[in-house]
This record gives C-alpha cells, sequence and structure tokens, in this order.
C-alpha cells in the first residue's frame, strides 16, 4: 500500500520522466515518443518502489532486473536511470549521438543499469527468462521485470520463451504487456488480433493479472501479489500511447515520430 | 543534387505492377508506413496482408501464397527479413526457388537514429549465399523501380535490398536495366570503381577527383549481386590496374568479396574495398554515419590511390 506522500512523490517523479522523454526525442529529432510515455508509469513505480537496485553499484549480483523488451522506448528508461543516478543527467544530451552510450535502442555492454540488449522485438523476453533460469541455478532471489509491447507479442519468439518459463517453473519472472492496442501500423486489434489475451497467457502456464497501467496503486499492489506466485506471471497493464501529453494520447502518429519545435513547446506546456 | 527515397522506388513500383498483375500482392509485418507499402494498401487494400510483428510467419506464409501461384512481395527491414527470419528466407523460399520477392527498406548504416540493432550491414553476405536468391540492390529511386519490375518479371526469388534515407538521383543510371547485368558508366584504363547500392554517386565522384589527378578511370555500376556480371568484373581486372568496390555493407560478405573471389579465381589483380568494417553501427544522422564509417568519395580515392601508387 501506499500512503499519500509516496503516491504524490511517484507522480512527480513520472511527470518528470515525461518531459526528459519529450525534450530527449525533439533533441535528437529521432525516437520513440508515444511508446514511452505510455509506459512511464510503471517503470516509476518500478525503479522508485519495487525494484531492489543500487545506482552506485550497476553490477550488484542480487538487483531486480529489468528487460525493456520493447526496445524502442529506450527514452524512458534513460530518463530513470540517469534520475536514479546511474550515470550523469548530461549524458542524456547525447541521446542518439554518435560515440554516445545511449543508444537508440538499449546497449547493454555500454549503458549502466541496462541489463540487455534489446530492440528487435521478441529477444528481450526470452532473454530475461534465460536470466531467470539462471538466477534460480545459482539459487538467487531476485526477480526479472520484463516489459513487453503488445505489437511485440504477435512474434512467435514471446510464445516460445512463454513455454520455456513455464517448463521451468520461472516464479522469478513478473512480465508486463503494455496493453496500448497501438503498433506502427495502427489499431493492434486490426494489425494482427491478440484479443483475448489473458487466456493466451495463462493457458501457456502463466499466472495473469490485469490492470490500469497508470494507477501506481495498482500496479503496485499487483506487483507484491505477483511475487507470492509460484508460477510466472503476465500483468496485462491497460495502457494509453503517449500518456500525459493530450495530443499524442492514443495517436498511432506518434509512435516513431518525434516532436518538432512547436509540439515539443505545447508538450512541455502540458507537462509543467 | 536531387534526393529522393530508394524506398519509394520499391513503393511506386509495387502499385504500377499491381495495376498490371492482379497476381502481385503485398505483404508487411507491422513497417507498412516505414516501408511505403501502405501505399499500395491504400490502392489494392483487399491485396495487401499485414502480418503483424511476425517476419518468420510472412516470409513462409508467402511461400505458401508464391505454391498457389501469386507473386508475393514480402517487406520489412533488411536486418528482420535476413536475421529474425533466415531460415524460413533459407527453408521455405530459396531451396524450393519459389516465386517471393523481398523486398526490404531500412538497410545499411544511413539507417540513422535507430543504431545498431537495426542497421543491417550484414544482409547481402546473407543472401547471396542462399542459393537459388537473385540479389539486387539498386542505386537510386529510378533504378529501385526499375529493379522492382525486372524482379516482378523473371520466375524465382529475389533479394532487393532499399535503404531508409532520401539519397542522390543518379541520372547516369537510368534507361534499361537487367539483372546480372552491370552498367559501365564511365570508360578508363587505370583504374576501375565498382559500386553498389547508393554508393554509386560516391563512385563518381571519386572518379571525378582521380580524373583531375589525371587517372583515367572506369565506373562499373554492380546492381545485381547475384548472379554476379563476372565478364564485366575480368574486364575491369584484364584492362585496369586494379579494382575499389564500394557498398554501404560490410566489407565481409558483400560485393567486395564477390569481386575479389571472382578476381582472385581468374585474373588476379589488387582489390581494395569500401565499406563498413568489421563492426557493428551506432546512432547518428545518416549522412553523418556515411562520413563516420568511411562510405565517401574521399575514401574511394584513397584505396584508389593505394592501388595506382
Ligand atoms: C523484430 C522486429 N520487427 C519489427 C520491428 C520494428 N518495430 C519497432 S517498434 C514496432 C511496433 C511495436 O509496437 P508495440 O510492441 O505495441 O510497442 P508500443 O506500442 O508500446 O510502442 C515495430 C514493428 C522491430 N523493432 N523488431
Ligand atoms: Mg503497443
Amino acid at each position: 500500500m501506499l500512503n499519500k506522500e509516496e503516491h504524490e512523490i511517484l507522480k512527480a517523479k513520472a511527470k518528470d520522466i515525461r518531459r526528459e522523454i519529450v525534450t530527449m526525442v525533439h533533441r535528437a529529432n529521432s525516437g520513440h515518443v508515444g511508446g514511452s510515455l505510455g509506459a512511464a508509469d510503471i517503470i516509476t513505480a518500478l525503479y522508485y518502489h519495487i525494484m531492489q537496485h543500487d545506482p552506485k553499484n550497476p553490477e550488484w549480483e542480487d538487483r531486480d532486473r529489468f528487460i525493456l523488451s520493447k526496445g524502442h522506448c529506450t527514452p524512458v528508461i534513460y530518463a530513470a536511470l540517469a534520475d536514479c543516478g546511474y550515470f550523469p543527467k548530461e549524458d542524456l544530451l547525447e541521446f542518439r549521438r554518435p560515440g554516445s552510450h545511449l543508444q537508440g535502442h538499449p546497449y547493454q555492454p555500454k549503458t549502466p543499469g541496462i541489463d540487455a540488449c534489446t530492440g528487435t522485438l521478441g529477444i528481450g523476453i526470452s532473454t530475461g527468462v534465460g536470466m531467470a533460469l539462471g538466477a534460480k541455478l545459482k539459487k538467487q532471489e531476485h526477480y526479472h521485470y520484463i516489459l513487453c509491447g503488445d505489437g511485440e507479442i504477435q512474434e512467435g519468439q514471446v510464445w516460445e520463451a512463454a513455454a520455456f518459463a513455464n517448463k521451468y517453473k520461472l516464479d522469478n519472472v513478473i512480465g508486463f504487456v503494455d496493453r496500448n492496442y497501438l503498433q506502427t501500423d495502427g489499431y493492434s486489434e486490426k494489425v494482427m488480433p491478440m484479443d483475448p489475451l489473458a487466456p493466451k497467457w495463462e493457458s501457456f502456464g502463466w499466472k495473469v493479472f490485469e490492470i490500469d497501467g497508470h494507477n501506481f496503486e495498482e500496479i503496485i499492489d499487483t506487483i507484491e501479489k505477483a511475487k507470492n506466485e509460484k508460477q510466472p506471471v503476465m500483468i496485462i497493464a491497460n495502457t494509453t500511447k503517449g500518456k500525459g501529453v493530450s495530443f499524442m494520447e492514443g495517436e498511432a502518429e506518434w509512435h516513431g515520430k518525434p516532436p518538432a519545435k512547436e509540439h515539443f513547446d505545447k508538450a512541455m506546456l502540458e507537462l509543467t | 543534387m536531387e534526393y529522393k527515397a530508394t524506398k519509394q522506388g520499391y513503393a511506386d513500383a509495387l502499385r504500377e505492377l499491381g495495376r498490371e498483375n492482379e497476381k502481385v500482392l503485398v505483404m508487411d509485418a507491422d513497417v507498412a508506413k516505414a516501408t511505403l507499402t501502405e501505399q499500395f494498401e491504400a490502392e489494392f487494400p483487399n491485396r495487401f496482408f499485414n502480418c503483424g510483428v511476425q517476419e518468420q510467419n510472412m516470409l513462409s506464409a508467402a511461400a505458401g501464397l508464391a505454391l498457389e501461384g501469386f507473386i508475393p512481395f514480402a517487406s520489412t527491414f533488411g536486418v528482420f527479413a535476413t536475421c529474425r527470419a533466415g531460415d524460413q528466407m533459407r527453408s521455405s523460399i530459396a531451396y524450393p526457388k519459389l516465386n517471393v520477392k523481398i523486398g526490404v527498406t531500412h538497410c545499411g548504416i544511413s539507417v540513422g537514429g535507430d543504431g545498431a540493432s537495426h542497421q543491417s550491414n550484414e544482409d547481402i553476405g546473407m543472401a547471396r549465399t542462399l542459393p537459388n536468391m537473385t540479389v539486387i540492390v539498386p542505386g537510386d529511386y529510378e533504378e529501385s523501380r526499375l529493379a522492382t519490375h525486372a524482379a516482378a518479371n523473371m520466375e524465382g526469388p529475389v533479394y532487393l535490398r532499399f535503404g531508409r534515407d532520401k539519397y542522390p538521383v543518379v541520372p547516369e543510371i537510368h534507361g534499361s536495366f537487367e539483372i546480372g547485368k552491370a552498367k559501365t558508366l564511365r570508360n578508363g584504363s587505370d583504374i576501375t570503381i565498382i559500386t553498389t547500392g547508393i554508393l554509386v554517386n560516391e563512385g563518381l565522384l571519386a572518379a571525378t577527383t582521380l580524373e583531375e589527378k589525371g587517372h583515367s578511370v572506369r565506373v562499373v555500376h554492380m546492381h545485381t549481386i547475384k548472379p554476379l556480371d563476372t565478364e564485366a568484373i575480368l574486364q575491369a581486372a584484364r584492362e585496369t590496374k586494379g579494382i575499389v568496390t564500394a557498398e554501404e555493407h560490410s566489407i565481409l560478405g558483400g560485393l567486395g568479396e564477390a569481386v575479389a573471389g571472382i578476381v582472385a579465381e581468374n585474373h588476379p589483380c589488387p582489390v581494395q574495398r569500401v565499406g563498413v568494417m568489421d563492426t557493428f553501427g551506432e546512432s547518428g544522422q545518416s549522412q553523418e554515419l556515411l562520413d563516420l564509417y568511411g562510405l565517401r568519395a574521399p575514401d574511394i580515392v584513397e584505396k584508389a590511390l593505394k592501388i595506382l601508387s
């Protein structure tokens, strides 16, 4: 349970992160703003309330792991990592620039706090279940949080990972499907229908929760419940792509379009 | 200098083909807005199939459509066709030699901001090592349009490679297009520059620089990597002092190695390769990455002078 003060802190953090997302993508004139804004509340809940992690010691063996399987949404994770202190905030100025460790898609060898290379949709969840199996073999107790896109889960590889996690009873995996019903080419149920989604994961042996992915209490309470399950958990988080910037909300065109000056100014006004 | 997207040449040709032949179908894997196949969808909604983020299923399903007599153009980014769906390309399409056209965009380092995960600098090598596969790497918008028509007009699997960005329009390569037949853009007797894809413009610029230094330069544009125009290569090997190859691809597996192999076996002469070194790319603006990764006219000139001096 969150008290009022904690709730206010999370809300403020999420807003800071959203401002940083819009700024980074505007400055680089390249990047994915919609899916980053939509995931900002989940990321905030994880990094500022749920996860056991130490920005001063990113390689800490017993830390909880986070894998951005929808790897195009680097702005949200870079903003959170910088704010937590994994690297200087000035590094964000170099997002998507040659020589920067903040590549368009996550590059684990270079960026402190990034636990796996992703960017090709589908690979992150498989890497995540592999890490979870490794933790079991080493008798470690930490959790693996994996964020998938709802377009991403159309990839066959995602369901291969689902079967694997069930086989090895990976109860240290807590996944999210960012259910915003949008992908590159538009409305997800039109591009490739995946509903009903919960029974699909259930039939693969996962425990499923459905939540409002913008409600901190629901996010946090559900994760606490998920930790007590004896099987892998998938949290279907209903979200609004572009959340927080009115003219981006629910609009497919803001998937990969950088905001130019005019839209940037408008967005920043809404995020103050 | 006029700039135009090579993928627009692909998209325009698809619509022209759609009007001519109702067997032509287009498939995409949730990047139709980026590959521009959405333009075909707008005109022929019933002959367009968005497969979602499922490149593997798309390529094997395309094989199924080809078995039923259709001519599917399956489209995605180069890296996803060759790396994610490499087995489907090999086992479902190349092995049975099916009439599937794989039209890919966002190839090479000029992808830009998305960085290494999306920059396919290996795809020519992967496609060209598959038996039965024809591999075409057009140099500009118009040649992309012509190549797409040529691919539709031949029987068998074809890999068509396009970029994300806008690239220089090169009138020297317009007019006719024959698969497997290189275009000699300039005749010369000291050295030969062999280009493929968008580096054709850099090849011509390099030739001008070298000519100003008093060298006689041949420029051959190798739009088809497979089947390779070995006669054009061997003629260059015989008639000039050496060959510089230039491609927006790794120096491993692409045009450079193809040319070097032919020359080494038949008529050894010095070969220098311009291309991405054996390294992954990174994020940046597409034009600046072409500079940073040594894919410009001065890089070609430098290699040529190595042979000439
Ligand atoms: C294997 C693969 N295919 C295609 C792409 C190109 N791509 C990048 S983002 C995206 C859509 C993702 O949609 P979704 O998973 O729903 O993400 P979100 O809506 O949260 O941004 C696609 C197709 C990719 N990165 N990887
Ligand atoms: Mg989505």
